[in-house]
């Protein structure tokens, strides 16, 4: 196999377990470990993984503690949409300066919040730490809690020093900030529903609208999405649901579980990117009511759209017979659901890789995937290059750094990612990832790709070149 | 969006509402890239990297490429000097640059790790360079990281070799676009002296489309040509807050003497960097620029009447706003409001010298945020705003056009391709004003006031 003695050639020997080939190697896939130092890695910190997170709950101040940097970079980045108040899309810093560094933050963080309290009156407050919180030492707790006394509101400290792990730890910070937000105070008082809370959606181009609507139609209440489009008010009831549903596990997984053990609440992994699992997830949901008019309901809708976007996504299989995709994107569940999806519009999969996948994913990808595909965790930009090119991509699915890469490729690219335009979910959201992959497998921008054979080439578009003009 | 910005201005204390900076690193990257063959490297958290790789790719549209020192937390308990050497490492045996270009994160400044003993145990392969500066992110502010790193060029780098100084110059263009630095070098070609640019991050950021993917594109400073910077007869450093510090090293270290000019945006601030180079290579300014300032002129003459008296509010990286605003008064507009995120230095000084030499009473602050220029322009509406994309929630909340110029511009493209320095710069300048106050007045106009000749 030329890819592996090649990788096996110039790789970092570290990196070796990390990447597999399926039907070739026997091994089980390293994953979930720290990044090496001096790689050129596409993953990002426990600061980024608990804002992306939690930035979606619409109503908070979502306050940095730290240098600008951390709160500049993630200022309105998560695209994620509101049906209420804009004060998420807002971008809050302490900006803390050297003497706050040499003396301590406490203070500053002090009056940030009490002037945001005032301007803004908030009912709850986030606070994120950063780095270099976690090495002067700030006392988060202690801040938030006498602040939050003050103003009679909440304020919930989120433990994010980008250095205490990869962004899971963000995730499952960003968890815990949301559990001490849902937790009742009096636990006989919580408020019993028939009505579900929706995990691991964050309404990016408004998917989990939706979902909403589909469940509506089903007869089953939406109680509070976490976290898209949620407010404190929303969140607060989340206790009361009968059912969770988690679509993205990789960062709510842990959500779940934990609001089963608390409140027991049961929990059941959906997942609404394809045709095929969107109509599967809905039947699950529908099966844990039991309830006849639910289930007819349910039916009625799956074959009414269906029947609808088949066509449609048959009519775009004839169009991408032959072609082949790349996946590098976030969690292991998103990146099994592409999988499927591509089967469903007659793409191959040659090559698949995640920034933060579990190993009893990569065991799920393993097994959905065609012999010879190749397998990697916590990918840098060359062994991506290298593994598109040689298994013949002819597209990618990334998030915004792996954009440009696939575009100078002459590779189609699509973002699954903060950046997507466009929601991918249900049904309409099939047919816009069809409409998707068209719009970038088939644009004619990849004809004129300026490679040196092109300018003695009468037929391409640029029209014929006399050869010996330099390049 | 921002309809909850009280319009009652009161002194804050507790940081920064909407901010018009981010951190010195970024800066560092962007400087790096202007080297050829370099890899940046972040000692700190992978997401550090991650973030500036993300802005700088979301900004110039093309792959940006930097390595991290990934830390843990046993990596802040013990410092970070394993990390550093694994990384030295692993970057030359898998990436194979010619240079590597380290800069610090807060964390590993605050943690007190020191660089340059790291520098002197690591082991470094024959003809290979690394490089470092120190930016911690509670400093200043991206420009700062930018001035630092090209500092970091001339202490590593520059060297005088030559006993007579050679008949080149130095040029030290700043936080700019390839585009910019590509109009820089026409200017100075035209101007037929022989010269030195760095960073230059050209040919790097704006490559073309060949269908491979080159870790290292074509362009950027060379490493033999920043070493011979020494040998320069002048320097011209354009900026004062992102270029003038290596000019001044570049001044201590190897005698070359050094010219801080603003950024050629406009006018008045294109023809003092030109006379800079004329006095200091004696050579006439030649018919082709002369020409090209003439046509400036003349559209300036042709479209006076659609600026006169429309106010403005500007905001953006001080290096760029100060000549922006001195271009913006020279066409007869009303800057009004005029702020940067980076704090220190003569901004304030220069912008208020500018608007008391015009009359003109006006609002100006460094180290300011957007939550403060909305209130302000909430005190005082303005008919545009010049700044960048973050710009374009102000000018949504109050109804204003937005002309895109700076760093970041993440919701348009082709913008780092074309100049605003130069006199065709400024050009295109006018074309992006004069079309946005047109095209709101066409929007505006009754059936009975929309004109076909405007």
């Amino acid at each position: 196999m030329e890819a592996v003695r090649q990788l096996l050639d110039t790789s970092i020997a570290e990196r070796r377990d990390s990447i597999l080939i399926k039907g070739k190697q026997k091994k089980q896939l390293r994953c979930d470990t720290d990044s090496v130092a001096g790689c050129v890695s596409q993953r990002a910190c426990v600061y980024c993984g608990a804002r992306v997170v939690l930035n979606p709950v619409t109503d908070a101040v979502h306050l940095v503690h730290g240098p600008i940097g951390c709160s500049s970079y993630t200022w309105d980045i998560r695209g994620s949409l509101s049906s209420g108040s804009e004060l998420y899309r807002n971008s809050f810093s302490t900006d803390l300066k050297e003497k706050d560094v040499v003396f301590g933050g406490e203070k500053k963080l002090t009056f940030a919040i009490d002037e945001l309290a005032a301007k803004y009156r908030p009912q709850v407050v986030f606070v994120y730490s950063t780095c270099i919180i976690g090495v002067i030492g700030d006392d988060l707790e202690a801040v938030c809690k006498a602040v939050a006394r003050r103003h009679n509101i909440e304020v919930i400290p989120v433990q994010s020093s980008g250095f205490i792990g990869n962004k899971s730890a963000g995730y499952r910070a960003a968890c815990d900030a949301l559990l001490r937000l849902i937790a009742p105070g009096d636990k006989r008082k919580i408020a019993k529903s028939r009505s579900i809370n929706y995990l691991g959606d964050f309404n990016l181009a408004g998917e989990a609208w939706i979902i909403k609507n589909y469940l509506k139609e089903m007869g089953i209440g939406l109680n509070v999405t976490f976290t898209g489009d949620s407010s404190y008010n929303a969140l607060k009831k989340a206790p009361g649901a009968c059912l969770n549903i988690v679509q993205c596990a990789g960062s709510m997984a842990y959500l779940a579980e934990r609001m089963a053990e608390l409140y027991g609440i049961p929990y059941l992994q959906v997942s609404f990117l394809g045709v095929e699992d969107t109509s599967s997830s809905l039947r699950k949901i529908a099966a844990f009511f039991d309830d006849d008019d639910i289930t007819r309901k349910t039916e009625a809708l799956i074959v009414r759209e269906t029947e609808q976007v088949k066509p449609v996504i048959e009519a775009y299989r004839e169009r991408f017979a032959g072609k082949k995709a790349a996946i590098y994107v976030g969690g292991g569940f998103k990146a099994i659901s592409l999988i499927k999806q591509f089967k469903e519009i007659g793409i191959d999969v040659v090559m698949i890789g995640t920034q933060t996948g579990r190993k009893d994913e990569y065991q799920t990808i393993n097994e959905l995937v065609d012999d010879g595909t190749v397998i990697l965790d916590d990918a840098n930009p060359t062994e991506l290059e290298r593994f598109m090119v040689e298994q013949g991509a002819h597209l990618l699915v990334g998030g915004v750094k792996e954009r440009p890469l696939a575009y100078k490729l002459g590779m189609a690219f699509i973002d699954h990612n903060h950046d997507r335009k466009h929601p991918l979910s249900g049904y309409v959201g099939a047919v816009n990832f069809a409409g998707e992959v068209e719009a970038t497998l088939c644009s004619p921008v990849w004809k004129y790709i300026n490679s040196p054979s092109v300018w003695n080439d009468e037929d391409s578009p640029g029209g014929a070149f006399d050869g010996t003009s330099a390049l | 969006m921002l309809d909850s910005t009280p319009k009652e201005i009161k002194e804050r204390t507790g940081g920064v509402i909407n901010p018009a900076k981010t951190c010195q690193p970024i800066g560092a990257i962007y400087a790096a890239l202007g080297i050829h063959r370099c890899l940046p490297h972040s000692h700190g958290s992978q997401g550090c990297c991650s973030y500036h790789r993300m802005h700088l790719t979301r900004h110039f549209r093309d792959p940006i490429m930097a390595s991290t020192s990934s830390f843990t937390e046993g990596a802040c308990v013990f410092g970070g000097g394993a990390n550093l050497k694994t990384a030295i490492k692993n970057v030359f045996a898998v990436y194979n640059p010619d240079v590597m270009a380290i800069h610090t994160t807060c964390l590993t400044e605050t943690i007190g790790d020191d660089i340059p003993a790291y520098l002197g145990a690591a082991q470094v392969p024959e003809g290979k360079f690394v490089i470092h500066a120190n930016t911690p992110s509670y400093v200043g502010s991206h420009v700062t990281g930018f001035a630092n790193m090209t500092k970091g060029m001339v202490n590593y780098l520059a060297e005088a070799t030559a006993e007579v100084k050679k008949e080149q110059v130095n040029i030290i263009p700043g936080f700019i676009n390839p585009g910019d630095m590509r109009e820089i070098k026409r200017l100075v070609k035209a101007m037929g002296v022989k010269f030195i640019m760095f960073p230059d991050t050209s040919g790097v950021v704006d490559s073309p489309m060949t269908g491979k993917f080159e870790m290292y594109p074509v362009g950027g400073a060379r490493v033999e040509d920043i070493r011979d910077s020494g040998n320069s007869r002048l320097t011209i450093a354009l900026g004062s807050y992102a270029s003038k510090e290596a000019a001044i090293q570049l001044e201590r270290k190897c005698k070359v003497p050094a010219k801080t000019r603003n950024a050629p945006i406009g006018v008045k601030a294109t023809d003092q960097f030109l006379m800079a180079l004329r006095s200091g290579f004696v050579r006439e300014i030649p018919y082709e620029l002369e020409e090209e300032r003439g046509q400036l002129v003349d559209i300036m003459t042709d479209t006076h009447f659609h600026f006169h008296g429309k106010k403005a509010a500007i905001f953006g990286d001080p290096d760029i706003v100060i000549p922006l605003t001195e271009f913006v008064l020279s066409l007869g507009m009303r800057p009004l409001h005029v702020l940067t995120g980076t704090p220190g230095g003569l901004f304030e000084t220069e912008v208020k010298k500018m608007m008391l030499e015009a009359g003109l009473k006006g609002r100006v602050k460094a180290g300011g945020d957007l939550f403060e220029l909305h209130q302000w322009i909430k005190n005082e509406p303005v008919d545009l705003l010049i700044g960048n994309t973050y710009g374009k929630y102000i000018a949504r909340a109050e109804d204003v056009p937005l002309v895109r110029v700076g760093f970041p511009i993440l919701d348009r493209s082709v913008h780092s391709y074309l100049p605003v320095v130069g006199y065709k710069g400024a050009m295109r300048l006018v074309e992006m004003i004069s079309s946005a106050l047109l095209d709101r007045a066409d929007r505006d106009a009754r059936d009975e006031d929309f004109e076909l000749v405007m």
